[in-house]
């Protein structure tokens, strides 16, 4: 079963419908942390501001998720779900995250290069330097387009599996063992962000 | 590097979508479903439905028409026409839009723009300008003024304000269209555009007066005399098969501008 968390974060509708789509059998939209616990994979999605995942640890859905990873369930945050994964975000600074990536997102600088940069980041963007072990981008090669709008960005780390450049380079996907994330849209993104997900639902 | 994007908008009326020149005269264009399927199939970045018809004649959005085209429409998907409140935003994003468009009702009640990012974001609102040049100022590009209702009436606005306005009320976007380049196929108004781009942080998409290819490298283009617009927006040069985003990006990148290729 594959657990959508509906945590009232903008648009869960066009998640579901590209998971169904690709024929993902069993898809239960919940807030409802005892069916996250028995679910073999959970998706959470999320668009819009950081603060919103404090509903996630009112709901009891922080423990359950922490749980469910450790014990090897897949996950897959989008957009702010990727944030989420994160110490924090300084969009909601008294908003932890889950913490399972060391680091806080941090805003687009205004300035990058000696330009103005503008913000919110948005439109179709290539994702580079894919690591060769992601299970996420199997079959997904470097310099494909994918669609981001978001203003608040993730840290490089070593679980980063791809990178996106815009006001340098950001963490795209992030993917370490059973846990992964994307921040941009993979269900706005036309054949390689179904790749993905297609990628996901068959692990 | 991120893209200029390709958008290609659907007129909808009753229905059926329809491409005013100059928003007056009307020809009938097609299914908004199999054309948006079409237009995404060809490269388009993404796709914009207005129902121009909706706020003159008090018609609520075309839900059912929002849900067809968006069922398997994979990618971002705007509607815009009737959306008053955040409660008729709720029911379009409920039919599988990613934004809203909204115009007349942002004018009348600009806490509107807040309303709607507070529940879906900022990325979700787009704030539409339908802009007239003050042929008879000083500064026509900087006097230029905001319209309503489809153009028929002047608000007394300045476009580069409201366009500033709109950013600090929450807008993730402005859809800037120019009432004298619209429907002429002469090119856009790079002029307008490059100043109400330069005012605002968020993205700015052109609109009005697609014809060619090269009209779309000047509207990308951040050079003097360039619209430094971050996306731009067509719709009759696809409908009558003139061209499609695929070929007009390949264009583009051969002019230099950097585009979803391929896609």
């Amino acid at each position: 079963m594959i657990a959508v968390i509906d945590y009232k974060a903008g648009n869960l509708t066009s998640v579901v419908k590209a998971l169904r789509y690709l024929d993902a059998r069993d898809i239960v939209i919940t807030q409802d942390p005892e069916v996250v616990r028995k679910a073999d994979k959970i998706v959470l999605p999320g668009v819009g501001h950081f603060q919103a995942t404090q509903l996630l640890t009112k709901l009891g859905l922080t423990e359950a998720v922490r749980e469910s990873v450790a014990k090897g369930t897949w996950f897959l945050g989008v957009c702010v779900g990727l944030q989420w994964l994160f110490e924090g975000s300084t969009e909601a600074p008294g908003i932890a995250g889950l913490g399972h990536f060391a680091g806080s997102c941090e805003r687009f600088p205004a300035r990058f290069d000696d330009a103005d940069l503008k913000s919110p980041h948005v439109g179709w963007n290539s994702i580079e330097s894919i690591r060769e072990d992601s299970m996420l981008l199997r079959g997904i090669g470097a310099g494909g387009f994918v669609y981001y709008t978001h203003s608040w960005r993730a840290p490089l780390l070593e679980a980063t599996a791809a990178v996106t450049n815009y006001g340098g380079a950001f963490t795209g996907v992030v993917e370490q063992d059973n846990v992964m994330g994307v921040q941009f849209h993979p269900e706005k993104s036309s054949t390689v962000g179904l790749k993905l997900l297609e990628n996901f639902i068959a692990l | 590097m991120l893209t200029k994007r390709i958008i290609a908008c659907l007129d909808v009326r009753d229905g059926r979508v329809v491409k005013g020149i100059q928003f007056v005269d009307i020809v009938d264009a097609g299914d908004p479903a199999e054309l948006a399927h079409r237009h995404a199939a060809a490269g388009a970045d993404e796709i914009v439905l207005l129902d121009i018809t909706a706020t003159h004649e008090g018609r609520g959005t075309l839900i059912d028409t929002v849900k067809r085209t968006a069922a398997a429409l994979f990618v971002p998907f705007t509607v815009g026409g009737g959306i008053r409140s955040a409660d008729d935003a709720a029911a379009v994003f409920d039919a599988g839009a990613d934004k809203v468009s909204i115009n007349s009702a942002a004018i009348a009640r600009p806490e509107l723009i807040g309303e709607i990012g507070s529940s879906f974001g900022a990325q979700a609102v787009i704030v539409a300008i339908d802009a007239r040049r003050a042929a008879s100022a000083a500064d026509p590009v900087g006097e230029a003024e905001v319209y309503v209702s489809g153009g028929r009436k002047p608000t007394g606005l300045r476009v580069v304000d409201w366009a500033r306005e709109a950013e600090q009320r929450g807008a993730g976007e402005i859809l800037l269209t120019s009432m004298d380049t619209d429907g002429m196929r002469n090119g856009f108004d790079c002029e307008l555009t490059a100043r109400v781009s330069a005012a605002v942080q968020i993205p700015v998409i052109a609109s009005g007066g697609a014809g060619s290819a090269a009209h779309f490298a000047d509207v990308f283009r951040h050079e003097a005399g360039g619209g430094k617009a971050d996306a731009a927006l067509a719709a009759s040069i696809f409908h009558f098969g003139i061209t499609d985003s695929r070929e007009l990006k390949a264009e583009l990148q051969r002019a230099g501008v950097s585009v979803r290729l391929p896609c």
